[in-house]
This record gives structure tokens, C-alpha cells and sequence, in this order.
């Protein structure tokens, strides 16, 4: 499961000794994050951003727990408790604001995140398992966002609960039943509003499975590295501690920077003042929209203004906004270079910086702004490309690249040269 | 034995005890889904009467129906005139006005003020609100326009507003639900 020259565990406390033939709970620790987990050297900056996210799993777990300590999942009184929690709550506007803002700071992180595996191919053999699982965890953060939202019930709360709850009505036969069924009546309610509240403090739990279920795998072979060439021997790599802890704890002082930077000066900036309105279900406000972080898969949504054959326009938007992120899923199979990183694949790199980036950026400007064009037509040709770019760039560049020649090892990529690469026979550092 | 014939005892309990398990897991799953919908006092709600005495041709109301808004609307001759002129096989959603309001009162439209699309309250109903380009009311989040039959006409909204089951009590009084 590990590299043969990793570091054993051994503990010379006696306690220790005695706990560890009972429940080696240290000698996970210390094989997981510790001295005994060996890890490429030559990570770069972008591979911080795993160890950011778990961190804001932890800020939004405590500050969340903190939040429910002080809310009231009534539709009567759930708006003027979060009101109160921010204004005679000791330090309850800390709290709110944090977990608000953690909420788009784990957003951040995590895009960062999975667009590092798009470019390094750290979605391929043989850590596919540990990009599935990543998926599942953004799908699971994107239900706990939004119900979240929902929480403080005021106008985008409301409205966001009805238009999101009523995509599922889009789906033929079983839909209305089925929003019915979900929001316990006919309308986002208390029933709807309880039941939220329920699984947004569920969730976040589920989700600390899923993360260790994530690392487990990420494990067995090891992280991957900016140059996509595996682990050989030793040389390539130094013990997650204290080289990675290090980095990380410098990661974190960024990070707070960055995060208190917001949270202390600009609050509500990422929020909508629509939502300092109590919820009313007989006036819309003018203009909805979600959050920023779903911004780019609701301009998808909406991108579908005609009816495509037999499907009508409204499903055929929540499908395309699903299968946005289902795609990810495939990726894996989608792409078949052996080639993993994109710093040697050429073609790749360019659909990478020229297509599916611009892509995303266009999606995210037109899912913020109104269902107006140029918006529409340009959303469509951003989610026409997105689609293309994973299912039909993508197979057909790995098919048709010529990859730059790889480092033979991880050393090399770092030292220029690599003793063992003198002694080896030449074929293999041509072969990923 | 009756081992013979390829059937033992441990054979049927087995079966017996993996059926029993099947059908206990079954009915602990039935509550647990049927718990998430609207319970009674939710349906219970799910009629209103509404008094359209006062609202003046050309005039409309919203009234409140299972928690979501209710346009109740007193066409003028002119509004029934306009929707009677338009080509049904054209519309996304080919229904006539008098499929949907009730036999000589073709003057009272009711229907939700719910968008078929994503589910907003459309403009149209209030006084001096737009009713976008075809009269009726329009939906702001998305651009839905419907005609004075309420039909969807421009947009993406599939359907037309729904027309919610009601009768007239009397002449004056609407039992929506």
C-alpha cells in the first residue's frame, strides 16, 4: 500500500507501545499524514489545495454547529434568528459571516482543486477511484450549499428553494409528484424548510466519509506530481512530515490572509442584498440567481431556450446542468493518453488554457448576469464548447498527440539528473 | 435426509428468514419516504375561497391557494377578443380560453401565478405592472410572456399557467381547490 521505503512506525513511549497493539489509531495518523507517508518532492503549489479543502470542511463543520446552536428552522422566526444571531450573539456576527464566506471559500478552494486534476490527469489509472469520489463530494457540497442557503429564509432563499426544487418538476410523469414530495407540500414551506435544515447538519458528515473514503484511495498509490512520471525510489520523494505538513501550515497563513481579508471587510460581498428581505411567496424578486458557485451550471440551465426534438427546452436544461457534472464521472475513460500531466501534452494544454478555461469563465459571468443576451447566446456557445471539450476534444487529442518527452524520474524533473536514469535502459523514459 | 432431492431444511430458513428480513426492510423504507410528503394539515389548506365581487373588468387579484399565488382576472370584451383571435395549432400549449375558464364566465381567468419554467410569480396581475408583449402577464426571471388567456406565447416556460380545479359557489364566490 505504501513504498517500501517508507518510514515504519515505532513508538517508544511505553503507552504508546500498549495503545498500538490495542488501536493503532497513531500509526494511521502517522502513515496517512506523518513521517511514514511518502510523497512526490517536486509538488507544486496547486496540491496545497486538498489539504485547504479538508480545512474548510473543519471551518464550516465548527462554525455551522455553532450557527445551529442559535437557529430556528420555523418559516415564522427562522429570518429574524439569524438576524439576532448576527447582532446580539456574542460574536455571533463572526460566525454567520464566517460560515457564509467559508461556504464561498470552500467553493474556491475546491474548483482550484479539481481544475488541478483536469490539467495534471490526476483523475487517471491508477487513482480513478479518487476522482470519482472527489465527484461525489462536489455533488454532495453543491446540495449542502444550497440548502444552507436556504436556511435564513429570506427572498433568494425562498426563491432559490422554488426554482431549484422545481427543476426536479421538469422531469416527465413522476415531477411534480416528486417536488411535492421533496418539499412536503406545494411550496417551500416549514416542512421544506425543516427538512433542509435536517440534511444541511447531516450532510457535512456524510461528506467527512467521503473525504476519508477520498484519501484511503488517494493512498494506495500515492499522490500524483506536477510532471504525471510515478514514484520510483526514494529519491523522488520526502515524508508528508514535515515537509507537507510545513508547506501546508504555510498554505494556511495564505489562506487566512485572504479569507479574513473577506470576512472582515467585505462580508457580504459575495452575498445578494435580495436576501436581507424576508421570504415572501407572493412577489419574486427581479432578478435571481444562485450563488456564484453554481453560477456556471446555471447558465447551462438556462442556456436551452428551444425544445430539442421531443424533449422540451425546460428539461433539456436540467439535464444538460446534471450532465455537466456527471460528464466528470467518465473522464477517466474519456481520456486515453497514457500522458498524464499537462505539462507534456502539448495539444492538450492548448484546449486546456484556450477552451475549457475561457469556457468555465464565460459560464460563470453569464449564470451571474440576467436571462437576457447577448447572456443567452453566449452561454450557449460556452456550454456548447464545455460538452465538446470533454466529450469530443478530449478523446480525439489523446488519440491524435504527440506528447513532449517525459523526465525519467521525479529527481530528474528536479535535479536535472537522475543517477538511476544512467543504469536504466533508455526505452523506459519515453513510456509514461 | 432428505437430502436426496437437493432441498434441506437449512435451505428453507434461509429463504424464509432472507424473505422476512426483504419484507420488514421494505415497510420500515414505506414510512420513511412517505413521511417527506405534504402531510395533513398542509392539505387540509389546500382550498380557498375568494370573493371576485369588486375586481372590475380589466382588473385582476392575486389571492393565495396551497401557499402560492392565485391570478383571478376579469377579462375585458377586448382580452377575450384577443385571445379568441389567435391560431391554437400555433401555440406551444394549444388550449382555447374556454378550455380554460368555466361556461358563461369566460370573462373570469383563473390561474396560478406560478411560471411553468423555474416557478417565479409573472408580472400582470398588479395594477400598473407590465403584461408583457402579448397582454398577459409576464415573468421576470426568465422572460416568459403569456397572452391574455394566460397561454405561453415567447420564452422558455413550457406550458401554459396552470388552471388550478374551482367552481363558482355563487356569482360572486370562487372555491379554488
Amino acid at each position: 500500500m505504501s513504498f517500501p521505503w517508507a518510514k515504519e512506525y515505532k513508538p517508544s513511549h511505553p503507552f504508546m507501545q500498549w495503545m498500538d497493539d490495542r488501536l493503532p489509531l497513531p500509526r494511521l495518523v502517522y502513515n496517512s499524514v506523518g513521517g511514514g507517508y511518502p510523497v512526490p518532492r517536486n509538488l507544486n503549489y496547486f496540491w496545497n489545495f486538498g489539504f485547504l479543502a479538508a480545512l474548510c470542511l473543519v471551518l464550516q463543520i465548527v462554525t455551522g454547529i455553532v450557527m445551529a446552536m442559535h437557529y430556528a428552522a420555523n418559516t415564522q422566526v427562522a429570518f429574524d434568528t439569524v438576524e439576532q444571531t448576527v447582532r446580539d450573539v456574542n460574536w455571533g456576527w463572526m460566525m454567520r459571516y464566517a460560515h457564509a464566506n467559508g461556504a464561498s471559500a470552500f467553493f474556491v478552494v475546491i474548483y482550484v482543486h479539481i481544475f488541478r486534476g483536469f490539467f495534471y490527469g490526476s483523475y487517471k489509472a491508477p487513482r480513478e477511484m479518487v476522482w470519482l469520489l472527489g465527484v461525489v463530494i462536489f455533488l454532495l457540497m453543491m446540495a449542502t450549499a444550497f440548502m444552507g442557503y436556504v436556511l435564513p429564509w429570506g427572498q433568494m432563499s425562498f426563491w432559490g428553494a422554488k426554482v431549484i426544487t422545481g427543476l426536479f418538476g421538469a422531469i416527465p410523469f413522476v415531477g411534480e409528484p416528486l417536488q411535492q414530495w421533496l418539499l412536503g407540500g406545494f411550496a417551500p414551506d416549514n416542512a421544506a424548510l425543516n427538512r433542509f435544515f435536517s440534511l444541511h447538519y447531516l450532510l457535512p458528515f456524510v461528506i467527512v466519509g467521503v473525504v476519508i473514503l477520498h484519501i484511503w484511495a488517494l493512498h494506495i498509490p500515492g499522490s500524483s506530481n506536477p510532471t504525471g512520471v510515478e514514484v520510483k525510489s526514494e529519491s523522488d520523494t520526502v515524508p508528508f512530515y514535515p515537509y507537507y505538513v510545513a508547506k501546508d501550515g504555510w498554505a494556511i497563513g495564505v489562506f487566512a490572509i485572504l479569507f479574513c481579508t473577506a470576512l472582515f471587510f467585505f462580508p457580504n460581498a459575495l452575498g445578494h442584498p435580495d436576501n436581507y428581505i424576508p421570504a415572501n411567496p407572493m412577489s419574486t424578486p427581479a432578478h435571481i440567481v444562485p450563488e456564484w458557485y453554481f453560477w456556471p451550471f446555471y447558465a447551462i440551465l438556462r442556456a436551452f431556450t428551444q425544445d430539442f426534438f421531443i424533449i422540451p427546452a425546460k428539461l433539456m436544461g436540467v439535464l444538460a446542468m446534471f450532465g455537466a457534472i456527471l460528464v466528470w464521472f467518465f473522464l477517466p475513460w474519456l481520456d486515453r493518453s497514457p500522458v498524464r500531466s499537462g505539462s507534456y501534452r502539448p495539444l492538450y494544454r492548448k484546449f486546456f488554457f484556450f477552451g475549457l478555461i475561457p469556457a468555465m469563465a464565460v459560464l460563470f459571468y453569464c449564470g451571474g448576469a440576467p436571462a437576457e443576451e447577448p447572456y443567452v447566446m453566449l452561454s450557449q456557445i460556452a456550454a456548447l464548447y464545455y460538452f465538446a471539450h470533454f466529450l469530443i476534444v478530449i478523446p480525439i487529442v489523446s488519440a491524435i498527440e504527440k506528447p513532449d518527452p517525459l523526465p525519467f524520474s521525479i529527481t530528474e524533473s528536479v535535479l536535472g539528473e537522475d543517477e538511476a536514469a544512467k543504469l536504466a535502459p533508455a526505452p523506459s523514459a519515453t513510456v509514461a | 435426509m432428505a437430502e436426496a432431492d437437493g432441498v434441506r431444511r437449512r435451505d428453507f430458513i434461509n429463504i424464509a428468514a432472507v424473505s422476512a428480513a426483504g419484507v420488514a426492510g421494505v415497510g420500515i423504507v414505506v414510512p420513511l419516504v412517505s413521511q417527506m410528503s405534504a402531510s395533513a394539515d398542509v392539505l387540509a389548506a389546500s382550498s380557498t375561497e375568494v370573493d371576485i365581487s369588486s375586481i372590475q373588468p380589466g382588473q385582476a387579484i392575486k389571492a393565495i391557494f396551497r401557499k402560492q399565488p392565485v391570478f383571478v382576472r376579469n377579462l375585458t370584451p377586448h382580452e377575450i377578443a384577443e385571445a379568441n383571435k389567435v391560431d391554437v395549432a400555433s401555440l406551444r400549449d394549444p388550449q382555447t380560453l374556454e378550455e380554460r375558464t368555466k361556461e358563461g364566465k369566460e370573462n373570469w381567468l383563473i390561474t396560478m401565478g406560478v411560471c411553468t419554467h423555474l416557478g417565479c410569480v409573472p408580472l400582470g396581475a398588479g395594477e400598473g405592472e407590465p403584461k408583457g408583449e402579448f397582454g398577459g402577464y409576464f415573468c421576470p426571471c426568465h422572460g416568459s410572456s403569456y397572452d391574455t388567456a394566460a397561454r405561453i406565447r415567447k420564452g422558455p416556460a413550457p406550458k401554459n399557467l396552470e388552471v388550478p380545479e374551482y367552481a363558482f359557489t355563487t356569482d360572486t364566490v370562487v372555491k379554488i381547490g
